[in-house]
């Protein structure tokens, strides 16, 4: 313990010394309702108790000043309380719907309120979340969150990029691009309602050098990586409902090539309620330990090695050399086949099911021409080493995602269903 | 021990982290990769490069592959976390951040990582809780090796 903390104290020494490249985020500016791409208004969502509304579109950095439009983005709105008040609310718009994590991420400079800070031994706790593309930073505050109807009371969640925690640890910032304000984020949250029950899970509660490293006690001599039991990770806020809390589903109508916007529904719980049975649905099982299972396109098998994804913004796999699709001249990480193909591919769940996928891919520069554009169906990029369904396979499907551990008429989770 | 760490963290401090160590650096640089992933380090030798194998106690497979002439051309991982990619990338991990900065900045959304430069090839794919990446320069690798067997 004392050495970890002597490792901590001569890192964020080491962190400052190198901090000068890394420009800390941390936007204080606040505004009152957030507004953007999923401002849908309250947290109401719709009629029925359990069923959210969500909007694919240029989401909330698509306006001045950060002019920086979101293609293949479902959005939605959240309601956040200081835990145990009905007063010290805020309802905030924005929020990217990502089944590929877990947990409710909110930018600071998007929230109003303040809530208290989850510590340990006195310090508080910080977080760096690493996605695929960068990384999060920020601390871990205690908010009851309702959404249709549901509520997460006291529940942990990460506030990117505070002022308060601005010097980033370089065991943090190893991780790649920092992610903490609206221009590089280019969202003001993210909610996390993927098929775990927490963002790290075992993998942060384990001490020493197997730690995953997600969760930082920062006492004012400096940030050190810290275990964090299970109950205290920041949590994939379904699991807290009373209610509907095995999984999520996510619906869209169809859509065909590029579109200003696309509204569906996120609806919570499966097989709890009349609106949300498996019905003639499939059921896939995924790895608990990856969430990952196995997609064959022609004959390449990603063999636990392809997601589900809502939280990317395309379909995204193999190489131009093996689908002979050319990439795009200035996107380069997007296909850009003259005409639009008409593609198949077959998904392997753990518990043998498997089923035919028909996607298409467009050619992105047409698809994204038209910058008030926030849908585009077809688009597609080059992937190595996985299959990533993003969000256009979501579109005109409804998708089941259990979560590990939770109870469902077809069994426990972790499974997708479609 | 004590005074080991103190040594060898000094020593980090003296001499700028990243120079000489993962991507573009010397073979010998593998040690202190491994030291600093805290990892268990497996070489073999193939024709045309020796794959270094580090297994780091976090659970991520990194692996350098350095060339005849003693460099590492191309450094590859999985695993449930990302590894120190300020060590992995070394000098080039710079190039890498402003690479993906800049492309992101041309149209926003997340998804896997594509940077394709005169001199870097970044490959990151996967989700939280499952990464994968590789990352080239492609002036270094040996004749006839392909990227598609770096794995």
């Amino acid at each position: 313990m004392k050495r970890a903390h002597l490792w901590g104290i001569l890192w964020l020494s080491l962190a400052g010394a190198l901090a000068g490249a890394m420009g800390c985020g941390g936007g204080s500016s606040s505004s009152t309702t957030t507004g953007g791409g999923g401002g849908n208004g309250g947290g109401g969502g719709g009629a029925t108790a359990n069923v959210q509304s969500i909007v694919v579109n240029t989401g909330p950095a698509a306006g001045p000043p950060t002019n920086a439009p979101y293609i293949d983005g479902a959005f939605t709105s959240v309601t956040v309380c200081v835990p145990g008040s009905t007063t010290n609310c805020q309802t905030i718009g924005g929020i990217l719907v990502d089944t590929g994590s877990s947990g409710l991420r909110v930018l600071s400079s998007a929230l109003t309120i303040a809530l208290p800070q989850q510590t340990v031994g006195g310090a508080p706790i910080v977080e760096c979340l690493p996605f695929v593309d960068g990384f999060t930073w920020g601390p871990v505050q205690m908010a009851d969150m309702t959404i249709a109807g549901e509520k997460a009371s006291s529940m942990p969640i990460q506030v990117i990029g505070s002022a308060s925690f601005s010097t980033i640890p370089a065991s943090c910032s190893s991780n790649g691009p920092e992610e903490d304000d609206l221009a590089s984020l280019g969202v003001n949250g993210i909610l996390g309602v993927g098929s775990f029950a927490q963002d790290c899970g075992e993998g942060c509660v384990v001490s020493g050098a197997a730690n995953a490293g997600f969760y930082y006690a920062c006492p004012a001599t400096g940030c050190v990586v810290t275990t964090e039991a299970l109950a205290s990770q920041v949590v994939n806020p379904v699991v807290l409902f009373a209610t509907d809390n095995n999984g999520v589903i996510l619906e869209f109508p169809a859509v065909t090539g590029a579109e200003a916007s696309d509204t569906g529904s996120m609806i919570f719980g499966i097989g709890t309620q009349s609106n949300n049975g498996l019905g003639s649905a499939t059921v896939y099982g995924i790895d608990p330990n990856t969430g990952n299972f196995t997609t064959t396109y022609k004959n390449v098998t990603y063999t636990d090695q392809s997601f589900l994804d809502s939280g990317s913004n395309a379909i995204y796999f193999l190489d131009k050399a093996t689908t002979g699709f050319p990439t795009c001249t200035d996107l380069t990480f997007w296909y850009c086949p003259t005409t639009t193909q008409n593609l198949s591919a077959t998904n392997q769940g753990t518990n043998g099911a498997n089923g035919t996928v028909a996607f298409v891919v467009g050619n992105a520069d047409s698809l994204t021409a038209n910058a008030n554009d926030g849908v585009a169906n077809g688009l597609a990029g080059p992937n190595t080493g996985m299959f990533d369904w993003g969000l256009p396979f979501f579109f005109g499907r409804t998708v089941y995602t259990a979560i590990d551990g939770q109870n469902t008429p077809a069994g426990a989770g972790p499974y997708w269903a479609y | 021990m004590k005074s080991k760490m103190v040594r060898g963290i000094l020593a980090m401090l003296v001499v700028p982290l990243p120079v000489c160590a993962g991507l573009g650096g010397e073979a010998s640089s593998v040690q202190a990769d491994q030291a600093k992933m805290q990892g268990t380090l497996r070489s073999t030798s193939a024709d045309a490069y020796t794959v270094h194998e580090i297994q780091t106690a976090a659970g991520v497979a990194v692996k350098e592959y350095a060339s005849s002439a003693g460099k590492v051309f191309a450094v590859t991982w999985q695993g449930p976390v990302h590894p120190d990619l300020r060590q992995l990338l070394g000098d080039y991990f710079d190039q890498y951040v402003q690479a993906l900065q800049e492309q992101r900045a041309q149209r926003h959304g997340h998804g896997p990582v594509l940077i394709q430069q005169a001199g870097l090839v970044v490959q990151i794919t996967g989700h939280v809780r499952s990464f994968m990446g590789r990352a080239y320069v492609a002036q270094m690798v040996p004749a006839g090796v392909k990227a598609e067997e770096l794995r």
